[in-house]
């Protein structure tokens, strides 16, 4: 029970641990977040500011996110109980963040007026 | 007697390790307590990141935009300043304009600190002491740069530009702290300082916590428990380390 004795899930074709690194989907999840933040500057140089380019900023965060927990943290390897005990609550935090940018932006208004 | 302690410990099961599946044996997760709790742990301290980013997108939706071109735009306090003309400094090139390019490096190393992470992870389960421990090493080498790329960062925001900004009595101020900020309303620079200081503790926590893990790698103390989850543990720390700069840059120098 207490032992944790090497991940069991570790190599694909269920060999055991010794031996040689498996390093591919390590290099392959660097590949996408090196791309993505390459791309990112890309927009950041050849687009002008706009919520548009906002959104695709974000998701594209999302994105990184996802291969850093997934992969990285080992996340996408645990079980579904642990899987969504961590995503749920961060779900939530998307709720607080809509609510207190449009209170903002309502502080804002009140400040300078409609023309805000 | 009637003391319900005396039946307890008289009871031999005490001393035995609990197996069954309602008192303590059964691990519906399939991972040990420790990450379990470090889990746990991170989702907390998420929050805390979270509270911070949200307040910087609640303070910066209260004050003005600005609403020029990029190629016009001067520092004022009177709106929120463009990320690209505050971030466009470089170590050893000064004065010149280089947008972004500084926070792409150090971006960079902290992605490249997070992969060695996962190879000195990887290493662990493959019980090769000398594998974590080289890339323990190399963690701590691009953890440490990223701290002092942070460290120039801050000095440089601190001290500011040649020219500073004119105030309205006809003083000018330079750089920027709590009171004063020469490139935008106040709270950009107090949001600056307590964002990105409050990740860089995290960086310098995870730091100790990896000086620590490759003391006792060295010591063989994880070869003679059998296993490295400790490595495991602190890997998960500092990849969320690496998750929140990733937001921070996002939030914070790009949009």
């Amino acid at each position: 029970m207490a032992h944790h004795a090497p991940e069991h899930e570790y190599t694909a074709d269920g060999h055991a641990v010794h031996g040689k690194a498996n390093v591919k989907p390590i290099l392959k999840a660097l590949a996408w977040i090196v791309g993505i933040t390459a791309f990112e500057f890309l927009l950041a140089f050849t687009m002008d500011a706009s919520t548009l380019r906002n959104s695709i900023f974000i998701i594209l965060t999302i994105f990184k996110a996802f291969f850093i927990v997934a992969e990285f943290m080992h996340l996408r390897h645990e079980t579904k109980g642990l899987i969504w005990s961590i995503l749920v609550p961060m779900a939530l935090l998307v709720w607080l963040l809509v609510a207190l940018i449009t209170e903002g932006s309502a502080v804002g208004e009140a400040i300078f007026g409609a023309a805000h | 007697m009637a003391n319900p302690t005396t039946t307890l410990t008289n009871s031999a099961s005490y001393e035995a390790p609990r197996s069954g599946t309602w008192d303590g044996g059964n691990e519906p997760f399939k991972v040990s307590y420790g990450k379990l709790m470090m889990w746990f742990f991170l989702l907390s301290d998420a929050f805390t990141f979270a509270a911070f980013l949200t307040t910087y997108g609640m303070v910066r939706h209260r004050h003005l935009a600005y609403t020029g071109t990029a190629a016009d735009f001067k520092f004022s306090s009177a709106y929120w300043p463009i990320p690209e003309k505050v971030f466009n400094s470089f170590p050893g090139l000064h004065g010149m304009d280089i947008p972004l390019a500084f926070v792409a490096l150090m971006t960079m190393i902290l992605i490249v600190s997070s992969v060695t992470m996962v190879l000195a992870v990887e290493a662990g389960h493959r019980m090769d002491k000398n594998d974590v421990q080289k890339w323990l090493l190399w963690t701590l080498l691009f953890g440490g740069m990223f701290l002092g790329c942070q460290a120039w960062e801050w000095t440089h925001f601190i001290t500011g530009s040649d020219h500073g900004l004119l105030m309205a009595d006809g003083s000018t101020v330079y750089g920027a702290n709590l009171q004063v900020n020469e490139y935008g309303p106040v709270l950009f620079a107090d949001l600056f300082f307590f964002i990105t200081g409050f990740h860089g503790t995290h960086v310098f926590s995870g730091l100790c916590l990896l000086t620590y893990a490759f003391i006792a790698t060295t010591n063989g103390t994880f070869h003679k428990r059998g296993h490295y989850e400790m490595i495991e543990k602190i890997g998960l720390y500092w990849h969320f380390v690496d998750l929140v700069w990733v937001f921070v840059f996002t939030f914070f120098y790009l949009i």
